[in-house]
């Protein structure tokens, strides 16, 4: 949080004199903060040079931070995968600028501030780069003053909620018009207007249900229900029991579950008599991954919203998939989330050979308008500092891939601020004109 | 409404089995030895990861096969479960008796390595076990014969254990070194794995607009299965006559020559071993994944106290009701049935998500504590410490 | 710990150990700065920080014999009410008062029970005063049906549960699962600039705790809480009720709890309903068993140790940290039961081994009393 708070030049100057007046005021009250004497205050400002890359040498050091233990590994270990796997590609291509990529792993072990406290080792001590990183939004929001703070940069390659564009982040993920919006529209066109929302009790899920229900509203659908798991219930009993009661006849189920909730989840569907061909469900967190955790005979004829699914037809995806199984094993699937770190890795190496540095403000100015022929297309770098993506529809099928039932055109430009959410209606944001930044009025 | 009310009560009974199966063995640990293992969620863990294993052996069978494969991966689970423990009631737990707290901790500890050892195991991984094992174990006892062992037993240990760590790490450094990733590579990884029921359980038997989940049924029969073996088991057979004078006074049941210490082992495998069932039963449910156990352990604890520990019956009430309690209260039935008088429906409609169902459950049970602090069941008794 | 030591050399030791706690306190604040990165520093701040709730987990585990699975909730709150007051620093020209998470979720008005947040004050008492309301409130329904054992610690569990689903699902009271976090300015002045005083101040508060609970184990109400955990009936039996030593200690322990909370909070810029989680909970028992249970310094030795432990062999080996930390969970339960502060015995037995029930006649207490029978 706090970059260098001039801690040496502090003693010096006011440490006995402080802790003096400290232990006064503690005793009133402990807890209470010297703001009397601000006098004291160091001077310190937050200016890149505080956060020196270390790019000396024939190697320059980048970070990795994902839960490599705890309920995330699950999701996270192989998106590192991914991560390395594009870093080896690199680096036997030469590497960056000449300099072959040290990738440095940390493990944030599902612990929202043990990701905070790595990310600050990543920066200050292993003076890294740039950091590839997180899943959960909890772990991003609890990362970003971190990041903010010491003006670094992170590339966070899941889709997520959106409200929220940081100067010192890169979304690779999908925004909520990249994935759930475009599902809400194809269900509402071919499968029926009336929705029951089941998410994980978190953010993410609950931030896009609002979205969901407000697009619902202004597009003549209806949400007749919802209901929200704890992470890592097993028990869906009450949760089917509402769906048929909301839905005596069948329609639209908008899956936000996350992890091992999905499993229950479908299991019980099935079970309950709940088929896909009344029932449908959209899920935004099942993936290829999932569908293997999950088994197969209880999706099929399901359907998931992603940019990116394994059976994208690009050759760019061939030699992704290829690469990947070669690199770690034929079973091995790759998903959304890992094409997306796939891809940031790539966009930060652009980054960096067009800045020709890797001084950290030149690299994010080169970022902007970047692009890259990735798996799913080719994806362009906004100014928003998120990613211009496709947008896929896919049917779960028999041997576990999906089938592609929709495909946007072209890439859907990400829009961070929702427009469907009073609160943020109309908010803009733009990184490459100072006087827009994070969170402007685009128009009246 | 009459659909309805079998609809409220079957599913409310459901989600009671499972709660009862899962708490089953835990009931019968604590009321023997007043030990509560945390690692009990874990045991849970290892059945349903013995079933994926069968389920993949079955899979390489005659199809017809695979339709059966259930009943031996219950067994399996059974087995694995028991085994399991009944090394660590041997290994850690006997050390234990009469320190319950301590036992608490450690069996966490315990939970937490076979957790991560579900992640991580590998060829590499077991080789390096079985290697630390046969040197550390075998040299323990090639020693224990000498006839001053008494005299050198810290000392050797203090020998032997860094030496066995030492020469099995090497070998599964070597090996991981000269085969890469044959020896590496994780059995099960971090990922849930997929268990998948067998077509015929995978349907329901529909009831008009309503439909019994065979699944829900299968895990019903086993739970009755396994009610019904025990309490035979514990009436009619000699073993059980042990456990039970065990569980009434132990001193008593020691000084007219029952072997205290082989009961406890016994009986901690037979409840592990009911953990690998339930284990098996909820892999038709759930998902199955290193974090399972944590998913149900809470929850089974909370059955065993307002059973209490007198008699299984209070097991069996604490975890019906509960389960009706967190259906009616999580579907929003209750919200329903109290629509007229509009606070009440407000009230209950506050809590009839999910999560909040747990919390307004929980508050019930901390009231019930209040009237019945022993449990529905409490274990009678001239004991002081009641 | 009963001391069988006459009052005068007693005396001395209390002003010997008050000379080595402000030396090690000094040394703290001003030496081992020099010597760690920033990185570490700001890690040792808050290990320090876990060490004050830990003092409590010793107090009632350690002295009382009371295993609370539950101490997360406590510390959580003791973060979060803090938080609720940073949270309220917005600045004057900013489009509304509220917590900008509020304006995401379409809040428009600031719940009730914020409003008093506003007033630094206030938040200082609330610290100290809600955790301790609700920790003898739930201490007081179970000890009064003599809920103990094994019973006490499950239901302490299953009330993180209870609170952990309660923080998490109410997105717009308390941001769900995100919690509070970027925290700007306390009292005007900017947060990050202050770090190194928020770590003077919590070498400061852990003194004091440090110093109070040294205060309450010595002496007769230590000596009860010890009588608690050794044998309750045989206190019962003497004519003591022991449910209003253990709602009063168990009361003390959650305010230490929340007070280590809110300086952790402070120093890592977030609080949320992880800190709830079940593990978390058990952990800090075993910072305090690993370092010794039932000597004060034994806690904080024990967090410290472990910590650090965890932080660097995480960094090192991530996938293997939790062998690690329940093979610590079963070395200290079998091997070192006094923990680490336990391990000089291994070194010189001039100390009598503690027993249970000393020589009455021996007791300085009774001796006074004896001396000056109008007492």
């Amino acid at each position: 949080m706090a970059n260098q708070f001039g801690r040496r030049r502090f003693i010096l100057l006011g440490g006995a004199g402080l802790a003096g007046t400290v232990i006064l005021n503690a005793c009133t009250k402990p807890g209470s903060s010297p703001t009397k004497t601000p006098t004291t205050a160091p001077a310190t400002s937050a200016s890149p040079s505080d956060a020196p890359v270390a790019a000396n040498g024939n190697t320059v050091k980048v970070g990795i931070l994902h839960s490599l233990s705890g309920t995330m590994a699950i999701s996270e270990k192989s998106v590192v995968d991914a991560e390395q796997l594009a870093i080896s590609e690199i680096n036997a291509k030469g590497g960056v600028l000449g300099k072959q990529i040290e990738a440095i792993v940390e493990d944030g072990a599902s612990d929202w501030d043990k990701f905070a406290e790595k990310a600050k080792k990543l920066i200050d001590q292993d003076k890294v780069a740039t950091v590839f990183g997180c899943w959960t939004s909890a772990s991003r929001k609890a990362v970003l003053p971190v990041f903010e703070g010491k003006k670094h940069m992170l590339w966070y390659p899941v889709q997520y909620e959106g409200q929220e564009c940081s100067q010192n982040v890169f979304y690779t993920g999908a925004a909520p018009n990249q994935q759930i919006e475009p599902a809400v529209d194809w269900l509402l066109k071919n499968k029926g207007k009336e929705f029951f929302l089941v998410g994980s009790d978190y953010v993410f899920p609950r931030t896009a249900n609002t979205i969901i229900k407000a697009q619902l509203k202004a597009k003549g659908g209806k949400a007749v229900g919802e209901d929200y798991l704890p992470l890592g219930n097993n028990e869906v009993t009450p949760i089917i029991a509402k769906i048929k009661k909301a839905l005596p006849n069948g329609g639209v189920i908008f899956n936000t579950l996350n992890g091992d909730s999905n499993v229950a989840f479908f299991k019980q569907m099935q079970s309950a008599g709940l088929k896909a061909d009344k029932y449908p469900v959209m899920s935004v967190s099942v993936a290829e991954e999932e569908v293997k955790a999950i088994g197969v005979e209880y999706l099929k004829g399901h359907y998931a919203s992603w940019n990116y699914f394994q059976t994208v037809n690009t050759p760019a995806n061939k030699t992704f998939v290829d690469s990947f199984k070669k690199k770690y094993g034929a079973e091995r699937v790759v998903n959304d989330p890992m094409e997306a770190a796939y891809i940031m890795v790539y966009m930060w190496k652009m980054a960096v050979e067009k800045a020709k540095t890797f001084e950290l403000e030149a690299v994010r100015k080169a970022a902007n308008g970047l692009t890259f022929d990735a798996p799913e297309g080719k994806v362009t770098m906004e100014n928003n500092h998120h990613l211009s993506k496709f947008v896929r529809i896919g049917e779960i099928g028999a041997d576990g891939m999906f089938k592609i039932v929709s495909e946007s055109k072209e890439a859907i430009k990400p829009i961070p601020w929702n427009q469907y959410v009073t609160e943020t209606k109309g908010f803009a944001c733009d990184w490459s004109d100072p006087a827009k930044g994070g969170k402007y009025k685009a128009k009246a | 409404m009459l659909s309805g009310l079998l609809e409220s009560i079957f599913n409310g009974v459901s989600i009671g089995s499972v709660l009862l199966i899962s708490a089953l063995g835990l009931a019968i640990v604590f009321g023997l030895m007043g030990v509560i293992n945390l690692a009990h969620g874990e045991l849970m863990m290892l059945g349903a990861y013995t079933t994926f294993v069968v389920q993949n052996i079955f899979k390489t069978l005659p199809a017809p096969l695979f339709e059966f494969y259930i009943f031996f991966a219950l067994i399996a689970a059974f087995i694995v479960a028991a085994a399991v423990g009944l090394v660590l009631e041997r290994g850690v737990i006997r050390f234990l008796y009469g320190r319950p707290l301590e036992t608490l901790l450690a069996t966490w500890g315990v939970s937490l390595i076979l957790q991560q050892l579900v992640r991580s195991i590998s060829l590499g991984l077991s080789i390096a076990i079985a290697t630390f094992s046969l040197l550390f174990f075998g040299g323990m006892w090639l020693i224990k014969r000498r006839p001053d062992f008494d005299r050198i037993r810290n000392g050797t240990i203090a020998i032997i254990l860094p030496l066995s760590i030492a020469i099995s790490a090497a070998v599964s450094i070597f090996l991981a070194q000269t085969y890469g990733l044959t020896i590496t590579k994780p059995w099960f990884g971090a990922q849930n794995v997929d268990v998948t029921a067998p077509e015929w359980l995978r349907g329901g038997f529909p009831i008009g607009d309503f439909q019994l989940p065979y699944s829900r049924l299968f895990i019903m029969a086993i739970t009755v299965i396994c009610l019904v073996g025990i309490y035979l088991f514990l009436q009619q057979t000699n073993w059980g006559l042990r456990i039970r004078a065990v569980t009434q006074n132990r001193q008593m049941s020691a000084c007219l020559g029952i072997p205290t210490a082989q009961v406890d082992a016994f009986t901690f495998a037979l409840g592990s071993g009911l953990a690998g069932v339930a284990g098996c039963a909820i892999s038709l449910l759930g998902s199955v994944g290193p974090n399972t156990g944590q998913n149900y352990v809470v929850d089974t604890f909370m059955v065993v106290v307002v059973g209490g520990v007198g008699k299984l019956a209070g097991t069996i009430i604490a975890a019906l009701s509960i389960g009706t309690a967190s259906y009616l209260i999580g579907s929003g039935n209750l919200a329903t049935i109290f629509a007229p008088i509009q606070p009440v429906a407000d009230f209950f409609t506050f809590f009839a998500t999910t999560s909040m169902a747990k919390v307004m459950v929980f508050a019930l049970i901390i009231t019930f504590l209040q009237v019945r602090p022993g449990g529905i069941f409490p274990q009678k008794g001239r004991n002081v410490e009641l | 710990m009963i001391t069988l030591v006459p009052k005068k050399k007693r005396d001395n030791r209390l002003l010997i150990e008050a000379g080595i706690v402000v030396t090690i306190a000094l040394i703290l604040i001003l030496i081992i700065p020099w010597l760690l990165t920033d990185f570490r520093l700001s890690l040792l701040g808050r290990f320090l920080a876990l060490s004050i709730a830990a003092l409590g987990i010793d107090l009632i585990w350690g002295y009382t014999g009371l295993l609370s699975m539950g101490h997360g909730v406590f510390f959580a709150l003791g973060g979060y009410l803090l938080a609720m007051y940073l949270k309220l620093q917005i600045p004057k020209d900013a489009a509304n008062q509220l917590p900008e998470f509020m304006n995401l979720y379409g809040v428009t008005e600031l719940p009730s029970f914020w409003q008093p947040f506003h007033d630094f004050n206030f938040t200082l008492l609330a610290i100290l005063l809600i955790p301790t309301i609700i920790g003898g409130l739930l201490g007081y329904l179970v000890f009064r049906n003599r809920i103990r054992g094994v019973y006490f610690s499950i239901l302490t569990q299953a009330a993180t549960v209870v609170f952990f689903n309660f923080f998490n699902g109410q997105q717009k009271l308390f941001n769900g699962t995100n919690g509070l976090t970027d925290f700007k300015t306390i009292l005007g002045a900017d947060i990050s600039t202050y770090q190194f005083t928020f770590y003077i101040l919590t070498i400061i508060a852990l003194m004091f705790a440090y110093a109070l609970c040294r205060w309450l184990t010595s002496g007769r109400f230590g000596n009860l809480l010890v009588a608690i955990r050794d044998d309750e009936n045989r206190l019962r039996f003497s004519g003591y009720n022991p449910t209003g030593f253990k709602v009063v200690v168990f009361a003390v322990s959650a305010a230490l709890a929340a007070i280590g909370g809110a300086f952790y909070t402070i120093q890592t810029g977030r609080v949320s309903p992880q800190l709830m989680d079940i593990g978390f909970s058990i952990e800090m028992v075993i910072w305090v068993a690993a370092g010794g249970r039932g000597t004060l310094v034994g806690a904080i030795l024990g967090t410290l140790l472990v910590n650090f432990a965890k932080s660097l062999l995480s960094e090192q080996f991530p996938e293997v940290w939790l062998f690690f930390q329940g093979a610590l969970f079963l070395i200290v339960v079998t091997v070192l039961p006094d923990g680490v502060v336990g391990l000089r015995k291994l070194f010189y037995r001039r100390q009598q081994p503690i027993s249970t029930y000393p020589n009455i006649d021996l007791d300085p207490e009774v001796q006074s009393e004896r001396e000056h029978p109008s007492n």
